[in-house]
């Protein structure tokens, strides 16, 4: 492994260069051990759901990710033809009347039916009830980007297209950014804190991060958190086709012939909660939530930087109390842009030093998409299944080793193995940067 | 029509390297204009709107479309082309 040269390019702004020398390889970094924290409260997941294209659950989304199997498919939605990019990983089996009433429906866009179900599974499989004084210290932050953005798109061609001078009364309702949480905190009486984040990509590791550093801090005994999206749509495919970062046949993060993100949809929500209200119920403990790191490139408004990444990875680290070595697996970010995953892999090869070479790093962004806001939330599950089954989900479509990105990215094949603790990256437009650290419970 | 085709596009490149279509040589590369990644999938744009035609353009493979951006040069070119075969 050789980092020497795995910079960030692009770079704009006349300190981009001096902030973006060159990587030296490092030994494994020792962090500074700090003091301990009194106060603080354990975090732990107590309860998982997720409705993307590999699945509509848990169970089938980590039997698809151990299978190595691809949910990229070809698009299926009016007007698509228009489109040069016809491919993504859409949910094509999604029926809403098999979930909600007509009323509901009306009411919910995709993106908030999507967190409504994973919500639904995450709180039965948690066994909680928030009757009383529960309720009142639980809550909801939850992460999207684009919101009820079928909800935009179909209106939009109702009175520009169509020529239509009447719309539906919900529509607002409807395409606000905050109303998966919303509904999610009246499904459950959830009458703590209850907020939406909007940071492009990394929206929902935001989300799940908040949610951690409320209960940490004693702010709340219990969040639901994640994030969501369902932004296949002609406008929002056609958006994303202007940037010409989409690849046209597959997502192959890491591979040298690489070429462009291919989107997806869905989402996944968690139940955060205070390990001792958890321990004390008996809960089935999934995994303990243990740093947080978050970060600002504040250089270029699409191009990564790896000293961004890098900071939160490290912050990350720091946060857990976790030493590199002890770190067995990370979920990448792993879009399948060139820039992205060369920048990633310099950021980690520079965070973890010798560690980088030993560590497993994969991308699972090449079997679900990029759920983009809600792509972090579905990411965690990977983490999950390494930590409590001890199987690491491949990076699937990779086909030629790229000297940029010369880390073990477990290709094609999950892999058994034991690892104790984890990391999820999430690099957003913008250049905001959200990694989390969990430990096997 | 080719003239004036290849002075639209130099001046389409022109304004988005900030600089005068007279400082744009055929040899002078994106880079060597200061444009980078995002102002080279601007200025695409600009010439597909430009002439309406639709070019190959890859921002993750810039090498390997079919549609040649390492010079000013092979950019008119390929224009030019994409231009004459719409008719």
């Amino acid at each position: 492994m050789n980092p020497t040269g795995l910079k960030a390019e692009g770079a704009t702004g006349s300190d981009a260069a001096v902030d973006d020398a060159p990587a030296t390889p490092l030994a494994a970094p020792v962090l500074t051990p700090e003091p301990p924290r009194s106060g603080l409260r354990r975090v732990v997941v107590t309860g998982s759901g997720t409705v993307n294209a590999l699945g509509l659950n848990v169970p089938d989304t980590m039997a698809a990710m151990r299978e190595g199997r691809c949910g990229i498919t070809r698009l299926d939605f009016r007007d698509v033809e228009r489109l040069t990019v016809q491919i993504g990983a859409q949910i094509h089996d999604w029926e809403p009347e098999a979930h909600f009433n007509r009323q509901q429906i009306l009411l919910y866009d995709k993106f908030t039916q999507f967190s409504l179900l994973a919500a639904k599974e995450a709180v039965a499989q948690s066994g909680l009830a928030f009757h009383g004084e529960l309720g009142l210290c639980s809550g909801v932050v939850l992460g999207t980007a684009g919101g009820g953005l079928n909800t935009w798109d179909e209106n939009y061609r109702v009175v520009y297209e169509e020529g239509k001078n009447r719309v539906h009364p919900f529509v607002v309702p409807k395409l606000m950014n905050n109303a998966a949480a919303s509904h999610v905190s009246m499904e459950f009486g959830l009458r703590g804190p209850a907020f939406t984040v909007a940071t492009a990509c990394a929206s929902s590791n935001h989300a799940m991060g908040l949610a951690f550093q409320m209960i940490r801090s004693g702010g709340a005994k219990v969040m639901l958190t994640g994030g969501s999206e369902a932004m296949l749509c002609f406008g929002g495919v056609k958006a994303w086709e202007g940037l010409r970062v989409m690849s046209k046949d597959a997502c192959r993060p890491f591979s040298a012939n690489r070429n462009g993100m291919v989107q997806g949809e869905g989402a996944g929500v968690f139940v955060f909660e205070d390990y001792d209200h958890a321990r004390a119920r008996g809960a089935d403990i999934l995994a303990e939530v243990v740093g947080f790191a978050m970060s600002a490139d504040a250089q270029d408004i699409v191009m990564p930087s790896a000293q961004g990444a890098e900071r939160a990875i490290t912050g990350a680290m720091k946060d857990a109390r976790l030493n590199p070595e002890e770190v067995g697996y990370i979920n990448a970010h792993g879009t399948g842009t060139a820039a992205n995953d060369k920048t990633e892999c310099a950021a980690v090869a520079h965070a973890f030093g010798h560690h980088a070479d030993r560590l497993m790093i994969s991308s699972t962004k090449s079997m679900h998409g990029h759920v983009i806001g809600g792509t972090g939330a579905v990411e965690l599950l990977a983490c999950i299944m390494a930590l409590r089954d001890g199987v690491i989900a491949p990076t699937i479509g990779y086909e030629e080793p790229d000297p940029e990105c010369a880390l073990d990215v477990v290709p094609n094949t999950a892999r058994e193995a034991k690892v104790d603790a984890v990391l999820s990256n999430a690099f957003a437009f913008g250049g905001l940067n959200a990694v989390l650290a969990l430990k096997r419970a | 029509m080719s003239k004036d085709v290849h002075d639209r596009i130099i001046a389409i490149i022109a304004e988005q390297a900030m600089l005068d279509p007279s400082e744009v040589r055929p040899d002078m590369s994106p880079a060597d204009l200061g444009i980078d990644s995002l102002g080279m999938v601007e200025s695409i744009f600009a010439i597909e709107e430009a002439f309406d035609i639709s070019i190959p353009f890859n921002a993750n493979e810039p090498d390997q479309s079919d549609f040649d951006v390492s010079t000013v040069g092979s950019i008119t070119a390929a224009v030019e082309k994409l231009v004459a075969d719409r008719g």
